[in-house]
C-alpha cells in the first residue's frame, strides 16, 4: 500500500519533470486539447442551462409540475338554465370549497381581459391577467421592482396592479415606495378608479406592449363599474361574475397527487354544477413535453468538439512517441536504478495524462468564463430566467473526464514503446 | 553467506544471421559483503556483459547466479528491479546522467523508486549525498555545465544515494584524464569503505585494479584470478607509478 502511494506520486512527479523539459512542444499540442475540452464543456453546460431556462419559461406559462387545469362548459342538454350558461358564482364557490376540501394551498383563477388605463398621452387598453394571489408562486412570476400581491391586497379598496416593465416606464418609472397610482377606465363620461402599482415584472426582449396583473375580484369590480372599460373578451363585454366559461381554474399539487385527484375533481364539480355540464380536468405542465429543441445544435457542436479532441490526442501521441524514442537511453538508466517496467509504463502514460488534465482544467475554466459571461447569459436567458443556474458540475466533470481519457489514450502507445526498451541495449555505448 | 555468487555462468547471444556468440564462458565468482573486486580485460572481452549479469540487468544463458543466496531466476522481473534499485548502485564510464536535469534531480532520481522515508525525504538525502562528494555548491547545475570529473562525482552520489550493498563500476575513470581519474577512484574507494558496500570495478587500467583486494582478469569470456601475478604487478608499476601502488599493495600481498 505504502509502495503504491509512493509509486503513484513518484510517477506523477517524473511525468511532470518530463513535461517541464519538453514544455514548448507539449504546450502546442495541448492547445488543441484545451480548446476541444472548452467547447465540449460549454456545449454541455449551455445545454443544461437552456433546458433549465426552457423549464422555467414553460413553468411561467403553463405552471410547475404538477399543475391541474379545470374547465367546465355546458353541453346544452342540461336542466339548469338550459341556455348553456354556467353559474359563475356557483363555479367560484365550488372551486373555493374544493381547494379547502383537498387542502390545496396553491390554487388560482385565471382570467384574461383588457382594461383602459389613463397614461399621460391618452387612454390605452391594456392586457390584463386577472389571477388570485397564489398565482405568483405557482408560475414563478418574477418581480423586478416592488413585490408580488400579498394576501392583504385583496382587502384594499384601491385595486393593486403588478405592471410590466413597459407599463412602468410609460408612467415614468416611479419609485414604488411612493405608491404610484394610475387611473383605470375614464373613457368618455365613464367613472375612473384609482389603482396602485405595487410591482413590476421584467419583459422578454420580444415584448412591446404594456400589460399588467390584477387580482380577479378587484378586476371584476373595476369592470363592473365600467362595463365598457376596454371589454373583457372578444365580445367587448364581460359579465364580472361569470367565472364559468372565461375563467380558468388551476391548482399546483405534488406530482404524485395529480393523477388520483383528477377523477375526484371531476366528480365533485359534476355533482355541484348539475347535469349537462361537462367538466374537464387535465395536466398541462412542461413535464409532458420532453423535446429538446437544441438537440441538433448540441450534437453538431459536441461532435466537432470530440473531433478536435481526437486530433489533439493524435498530436499528443506523435510528440510522445518522438520523445520516448529520444529517451530510450534515459529509460534504460532509470531501469538500472530500480524503475520497474510497470513504473516506466505508468510514468510515460502519466506524462500524457498530466498534460491533458492540465489542458482540461484550462479548458473547463475557459468554458465557465464563456458560459457565465453576461453576453451569453443574455443570449440564452432572454432576460427571462429568474435563477440563472450555476455552471453545471456535470459539464465540468465531463470536460475533465474527457481530457483524462484522451490523455490515457494518447499515452498508451508511447508507454508500450517505453516498456519494450531493452535496458542493456539502452545503456550500451 | 555471499552477496553475489556466479557459478559456471555462460552468456551466449545469437546475433541475426550469424552463428551463436559465446561472450562469457564458465564464469565462477563470489562477492562477499564489503569486498573489493577488480576485473580487468581488453575491450570486447565481455566485461560489461558480466557486469550486467551481476547487476541483475541480464540473465545467464546457463549456470547459476544468486543474489543474497537466492537464484536470480526465481525473482520476478519487478522483484529484480526493486532489488537492483535498493541494493545495487551503478557507475558508468559515460556517467549516464539524465540530460536537462540538475545535479540534485539526477541524484534524487533513484529515490523516486524507493518508498517510505527515502521517498518522502529524497531532496534532503540527495543534497546531503552531493555534499559528501564535494558538490554541495553545484546542486542546481545541469550536467553539461559540469566538468567530466564533476559529472562522475554526481554519478557516484547517485549510485550511493539509496545506500546499496553492492557498487558496480564499469570503467568509471575511462572518460577522465589521469589526475581526475585518480581523485574519482579515491572517492569511490572512500565512500565504499565508509558505507561498507562491496565494490566491483571493471577497468582496463591495471593501476586502478590494484586498489582492489581481489583481482580478476577476463580474457575472451573466461574469468581467472589474477592475484599476485608477477607480470600484473610489473604492469601496475609501469603504468600507474608509485601513487597507485600504495592501496594496491595490501591487496596484492594478501
Ligand atoms: N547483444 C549482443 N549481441 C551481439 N553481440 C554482443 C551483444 N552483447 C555483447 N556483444 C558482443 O560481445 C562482446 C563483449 O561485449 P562487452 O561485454 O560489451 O565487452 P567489454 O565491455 O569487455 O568491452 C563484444 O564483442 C560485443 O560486441
Ligand atoms: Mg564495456
Amino acid at each position: 500500500m505504502k509502495r503504491a502511494l509512493t509509486g503513484f506520486v513518484g510517477a506523477v512527479l517524473e511525468a511532470w519533470q518530463e513535461l517541464r523539459i519538453h514544455r514548448t512542444r507539449v504546450l502546442l499540442s495541448l492547445i488543441g486539447v484545451a480548446v476541444a475540452v472548452c467547447s465540449l464543456t460549454t456545449v454541455v453546460a449551455l445545454g443544461a442551462i437552456v433546458q433549465q431556462a426552457n423549464e422555467e419559461l414553460s413553468e411561467r406559462s403553463s405552471g410547475r409540475p404538477a399543475t391541474l387545469y379545470l374547465s367546465a362548459y355546458s353541453d346544452g342538454t342540461g336542466t339548469g338554465g338550459g341556455s348553456g350558461e354556467i353559474d359563475g358564482e356557483l363555479m367560484d364557490a365550488t372551486w373555493a370549497d374544493t381547494l379547502e376540501r383537498y387542502d390545496v394551498t396553491y390554487g388560482s383563477r385565471v382570467l384574461s381581459g383588457s382594461q383602459n388605463v389613463g397614461f399621460v398621452d391618452g387612454i390605452v387598453p391594456v392586457g390584463v391577467q386577472a389571477v388570485d394571489q397564489p398565482y405568483g408562486e405557482m408560475h414563478r412570476v418574477r418581480v423586478s421592482e416592488g413585490a408580488w400581491f400579498t394576501p392583504g391586497d385583496a382587502l384594499q379598496l384601491a385595486p393593486r396592479l403588478i405592471v410590466n416593465q413597459i407599463f412602468w416606464e410609460r408612467i415614468g418609472s416611479p419609485d414604488l415606495a411612493t405608491h404610484p397610482t394610475v387611473k383605470l377606465g375614464g373613457q368618455g363620461a365613464q367613472p375612473t378608479t384609482i389603482a396602485v402599482v405595487t410591482g413590476v415584472t421584467p419583459v422578454a426582449s420580444y415584448e412591446t406592449e404594456p400589460s399588467m396583473f390584477m387580482l380577479v375580484d378587484q378586476f371584476a369590480a373595476v369592470q363592473a363599474a365600467d362595463p365598457t372599460g376596454g371589454g373583457g373578451g372578444a365580445g367587448g363585454f364581460v359579465d364580472p361574475f361569470a367565472g364559468g366559461a372565461q375563467t380558468q381554474y388551476e391548482m399546483w399539487v405534488p406530482p404524485a397527487l395529480a393523477e388520483p385527484l383528477i377523477p375526484l375533481l371531476q366528480r365533485d364539480f359534476t355533482a355541484a354544477l348539475g347535469e349537462g355540464v361537462q367538466v374537464d380536468v387535465f395536466r398541462q405542465d412542461f413535464a409532458q413535453y420532453g423535446d429538446d429543441p437544441f438537440l441538433v445544435t448540441k450534437l453538431v457542436v459536441g461532435g466537432i468538439a470530440v473531433l478536435v479532441l481526437l486530433l489533439g490526442a493524435l498530436g499528443l501521441v506523435n510528440i510522445a512517441l518522438v520523445t520516448v524514442k529520444q529517451r530510450v537511453r534515459e529509460i534504460g538508466i532509470r531501469r538500472s536504478f530500480g524503475a520497474t517496467a510497470g513504473r516506466v509504463f505508468f510514468a510515460v502514460m502519466m506524462e500524457s495524462v498530466v498534460a491533458t488534465v492540465a489542458a482540461g482544467i484550462a479548458g473547463v475554466v475557459a468554458a465557465v468564463l464563456v458560459v457565465q459571461s453576461p453576453w451569453v447569459r443574455d443570449l440564452v436567458g432572454q432576460g427571462m430566467i429568474t435563477d440563472f443556474p450555476p455552471f453545471p458540475v456535470d459539464a465540468a466533470l465531463l470536460g475533465l473526464v474527457a481530457a483524462t481519457a484522451v490523455g490515457a489514450l494518447a499515452g498508451l502507445l508511447p508507454a508500450l514503446v517505453a516498456v519494450r526498451v531493452k535496458v542493456i541495449d539502452a545503456i550500451r555505448y | 553467506m555471499s552477496l553475489l555468487h556466479l557459478s559456471e555462468v555462460t552468456r551466449t547471444v545469437i546475433p541475426p544471421d550469424q552463428p551463436a556468440l559465446t561472450i562469457l564462458n564458465g564464469v565462477d565468482l563470489t562477492v562477499e559483503p564489503g569486498d573489493r573486486v577488480s576485473i580487468v580485460g581488453r575491450s570486447g572481452s565481455g566485461k560489461s556483459t558480466l557486469l550486467n549479469l551481476m547487476g541483475l540487468l541480464d540473465q545467464p544463458t546457463s549456470g547459476t547466479l544468486t543474489f543474497d543466496d537466492r537464484p536470480v531466476k526465481s525473482y520476478s522481473s519487478a522483484e529484480r528491479d526493486r532489488v537492483r534499485g535498493a541494493r545495487i548502485g551503478f557507475i558508468f564510464q559515460q556517467f549516464n546522467l539524465l540530460p536537462g536535469r540538475t545535479a540534485l534531480e539526477n541524484v534524487t532520481m533513484p529515490l523516486l523508486y524507493a518508498s517510505g522515508t527515502q521517498f518522502w525525504r529524497r531532496k534532503a538525502i540527495a543534497a546531503e549525498m552531493l555534499e559528501q562528494v564535494g558538490l554541495g555548491h553545484r546542486l542546481t547545475s545541469l550536467p553539461d555545465r559540469l566538468s567530466g570529473g564533476e559529472q562522475q562525482r554526481v554519478a557516484i552520489a547517485r549510485s550511493l544515494v539509496r545506500g546499496p550493498s553492492l557498487i558496480l563500476a564499469d570503467e568509471p575513470t575511462g572518460a577522465l584524464d589521469l589526475d581526475t581519474g585518480q581523485t574519482v577512484m579515491e572517492l569511490i574507494d572512500d565512500v565504499a569503505t565508509r558505507t561498507g558496500a562491496a565494490l566491483v570495478i571493471i577497468t582496463h587500467d591495471p593501476a586502478i585494479a590494484t586498489r582492489a583486494r581481489d583481482h580478476y582478469r577476463l580474457d575472451r569470456g573466461v574469468l581467472r584470478r589474477a592475484d599476485a601475478g608477477v607480470g600484473e604487478r610489473a604492469a601496475v608499476l609501469a603504468v600507474g607509478g608509485g601513487g597507485a601502488a600504495g592501496p594496491g599493495a595490501s591487496g596484492a600481498s594478501a
